[in-house]
């Protein structure tokens, strides 16, 4: 740029002098730009990494030199190490993870018209603080599965395998044909032929205990005659609400438990099962003649399904980079999928003409080109990974924290949060900083590569 | 992968990091139409394809649910009385909407603190936003365009120091502001991001105003036009795209910090996070607090995120490598 000053030959000393204080003016500007730039760096970025190596070598007071004592520190303290195994668990597993599942989605998508929708819906958490996703997640995550949106449809399913009603307080009257210990099974004391009817009377279940269905039992059940080839009766709850009527007996008011699974038993057999209807009844027919028990099976009387304990001591690290999951699916999907439109429609077209499946295409050219996209993703989630904070400060329950520490947590409670061993917590911001330095280096050379 | 940024040709050529942009921009969307282009003569016929592409569908509506699942949970026990959460989930009131009321918001807004701490948010990030931006716009330029010696050294220090992550500025940043009489205050938080954001934001900048044509800078210049108007009338204007997308990132990055905050803030000063992540202790009773101040602080990053939807995405992509 320099000769573009030089085009006015007749001028020629006093033009030189002006470049010369231009080219000053001009050092001096740059140093104006870049001045407020290098000084916070200098004094808030540069400043603490030298800081923080130094003081590394320091005990938790910052007074005594112990060389790489701290270093070795973290090698022995138990919470340390699991806050290292921990880090090494999300480290491998939530960014093969998402780079998957953003695969998988990224060529899903292709295959649909609301793409566009579907990758905004994906996206959105990105904008969301781990504060709210940590939030957002606790509430999911509620043990309780009235509570927690997870565990409801975890019992949900569960309980559409195996969809019997459970009374895990109720227990048989006492004297009256049933025999059994509490949490059953119970069987008749008597033996019942077909044609016979039983009104099977239980107590101790509480009124808000009660299914909602449930209708009054059927106090003639027992009555009715079922039939030469079945057995019928009524299971019900032997109380009446005031405590009035006969213990025994199917009173009015008294109401059935439906939902209760019966078997009838002969020879030690079950030949026929049965489950009882809103107001108790059940019926067994086509039975052969003979000498049946009436069995209710324990399964009557377990307590119900509880779900997940999600955030106890077991899964919470795994639930968390469920968190995780949530949050930068999007961010890989969308990434991989710009690299999936990049590929040569050709290569896909050629290979469909001869012949080849969409798994032979998706295995044998999509993956292959789609490798270096990939690894970026791949990269960028592990240096991401490798610093998350917010999510386990928030998600882990106070009791669990233990347990699901990772390394910036780990330092966070070291420095801060009570251990105060400043010393220890420097180390460990050292090598959070040496383990992100090799990811980092790959990345800014992809990034360059990329600009230039 | 850099022939997909949408980012406006007017000018300097595509962003460094190139990141891609949701197809919901003007650029047309080739995904749709290009894998039913080659149907009729491959085996398995129409029928199959149909079946496939329903199941495809399905499997996406399912996904897409499973991800609105969380925030709707969110949306709707903020919108719940502490009872109701207390006896049953948020999903209930999709059968019983009179269970919801704005009474959690309006009782979160008079006291506690989360109004002040929602004020702070913003007295955080926006200064911090446009100091990060204006700050590395110089220096970028400066960078890219402006001769002084060790110019490249400098800049590949600055580039080095884009790895350190911000747990190794806490201990030692503390102990300066501390001496200074920053700690605790809205302007420390804000000059911790400051620092912690610039090495991302000048190397961003710096290559993108360095792909601006040297000819319309000689040009420029020959024209006499001091580096100065030449940084603020023509390199800024050019590099609006690339500077709308850090803004955006940066603004989130900081809008969304808890660790930085919690350990320079005090009482007086901390933000929306910090104030929320006070209240973890006791979770389960205090849904009514947190729910609805976890809302209120997604709600400007939403809007952001649906308003500028093309940045949002390029400025989050670009700043992944942070």
């Amino acid at each position: 740029m320099a000769d573009t000053v030089t085009a006015h030959p007749s001028t020629g000393r006093p033009a030189a002098d002006g470049r010369r204080r231009a080219q000053r003016r001009k050092r001096r500007l740059a140093v104006v730009f870049v001045l407020p730039a290098l000084l916070l760096l200098g004094a808030l970025v540069v400043y603490p990494v030298l800081f923080s190596f130094g003081r590394s070598l320091f005990d938790a007071d910052g007074d005594r030199f112990v060389g790489a004592a701290n270093y070795a520190a973290i090698v022995q303290d138990p919470a340390t190490l699991k806050a290292i195994r921990n880090s090494a668990i999300w480290v491998v597993v939530a960014p093969t993870l998402l780079t998957g599942l953003g695969l998988l989605l990224a060529v899903l998508t292709e295959k649909v018209r609301w793409a566009t929708a579907f990758k905004l819906v994906l996206f959105l958490p990105m904008a969301v603080s781990f504060l709210a996703a940590g939030i957002i997640f606790r509430l999911a995550y509620e043990q309780d599965p009235d509570r927690g949106v997870l565990n409801a449809a975890v019992v949900g399913v569960h309980d559409g395998f195996d969809d019997a009603a459970a009374y895990p307080t109720a227990r048989a009257r006492e004297g009256h044909g049933l025999t059994g210990a509490a949490g059953g099974p119970y069987s008749t004391a008597s033996t019942v032929r077909p044609g016979g009817s039983l009104s099977l009377g239980f107590i101790g279940v509480a009124p808000d205990a009660m299914p909602a269905g449930a209708k009054a039992a059927a106090a003639d059940a027992a009555a009715d005659a079922p039939g030469t080839d079945a057995i019928g009766g009524v299971v019900y709850l032997d109380f009446a609400p005031g405590g009035a009527g006969t213990p025994g007996r199917v009173d009015p008011g008294e109401k059935g438990l439906p939902g209760m699974t019966v078997e009838a038993v002969r020879d030690g057999r079950v030949t026929a099962t049965a489950t009882t209807a809103d107001d108790g009844t059940f019926r067994f027919t086509g039975l052969d003649d003979g000498a049946y028990t009436v069995r209710l099976p324990a399964a009557n009387f377990e307590a119900p399904y509880q779900g997940v304990n999600w955030l106890g001591p077991a899964l919470v690290t795994p639930a968390i980079i469920g968190a995780y999951l949530w949050v930068w699916t999007g961010f890989s999907m969308v990434l991989i999928g710009a690299g999936l439109a990049a590929i040569p429609r050709d290569a896909l077209e050629a290979a469909r003409m001869d012949g080849a499946t969409e798994g032979q295409i998706f295995r044998k050219i999509t993956v292959p080109l789609l490798a270096p996209v990939l690894t970026v993703v791949f990269v960028t989630l592990v240096i991401n990974v490798m610093k998350v904070f917010d999510l386990v400060w928030i998600i882990a329950p106070g009791p669990v924290q233990e347990e699901a520490n990772v390394l910036a947590t780990r330092m966070w409670l070291v420095s801060f949060g009570g251990g105060n061993d400043q010393g220890l917590g420097s180390a460990l911001s050292m090598v959070l900083l040496l383990l992100v330095v090799p990811a980092m280096i790959f990345n800014v050379r992809r990034f360059r590569r990329s600009g230039a | 992968m850099s022939g997909h940024s949408t980012v406006e040709r007017h000018g300097p050529s595509p962003s460094p990091a190139s990141p891609p942009a949701l197809p919901a921009s003007p650029s047309p969307a080739p995904s749709a139409s290009a894998p039913s282009s080659a149907p009729g003569r491959r085996r398995g016929g129409r029928l199959s394809r149909l079946l496939g592409s329903s199941v495809v569908q399905g499997v996406l509506i399912l996904v897409a649910l499973v991800w609105i699942t969380p925030l709707a949970g969110l949306l709707l026990s903020s919108l719940r009385s502490e009872q109701d959460n207390a006896t049953d989930g948020w999903w209930t009131a999709l059968t019983d909407p009179s269970q919801l009321s704005l009474d959690n918001y309006s009782a979160l807004l008079r006291d506690s603190g989360i109004g002040a701490a929602f004020w702070n948010t913003v007295l955080i990030s926006v200064p911090t936003t446009v100091l990060v931006v204006v700050i590395a716009a110089l220096a970028g330029y400066a960078f890219a365009w402006l001769e002084f010696p060790g110019r490249d050294a400098v800049f590949l220090v600055v580039v080095g120091l884009l790895v350190v992550p911000v747990q190794i500025g806490l201990l030692p940043v503390a102990k300066l502001f501390g001496a200074v009489g920053l700690f605790g205050t809205v302007a420390g938080v804000v000059l911790f991001h400051v620092a912690y954001g610039l090495p991302f934001a000048i190397f961003l900048l710096r290559n993108y105003f360095a792909e601006i044509p040297r000819e319309m800078l000689e040009a420029a210049r020959m024209d006499g036009g001091s580096e100065w108007r030449i940084f603020s009338r023509l390199v800024l204007p050019l590099g609006r795209p690339a500077i709308a997308s850090l803004a955006i990132f940066q603004f989130l990055w900081v809008w969304n910090d808890m660790l930085v905050a919690l350990l320079f803030a005090d009482n007086g000063s901390q933000p929306l996070t910090v104030a929320l992540q006070s209240q973890m202790r006791q979770f389960g009773s205090n849904i009514g607090v947190l729910a609805p101040g976890a809302f209120l602080s997604l709600v400007v990053p939403l809007v952001v995120f649906f308003a500028f939807q093309r940045h949002f995405v390029q400025g989050v992509m670009a700043g992944s490598v942070k």
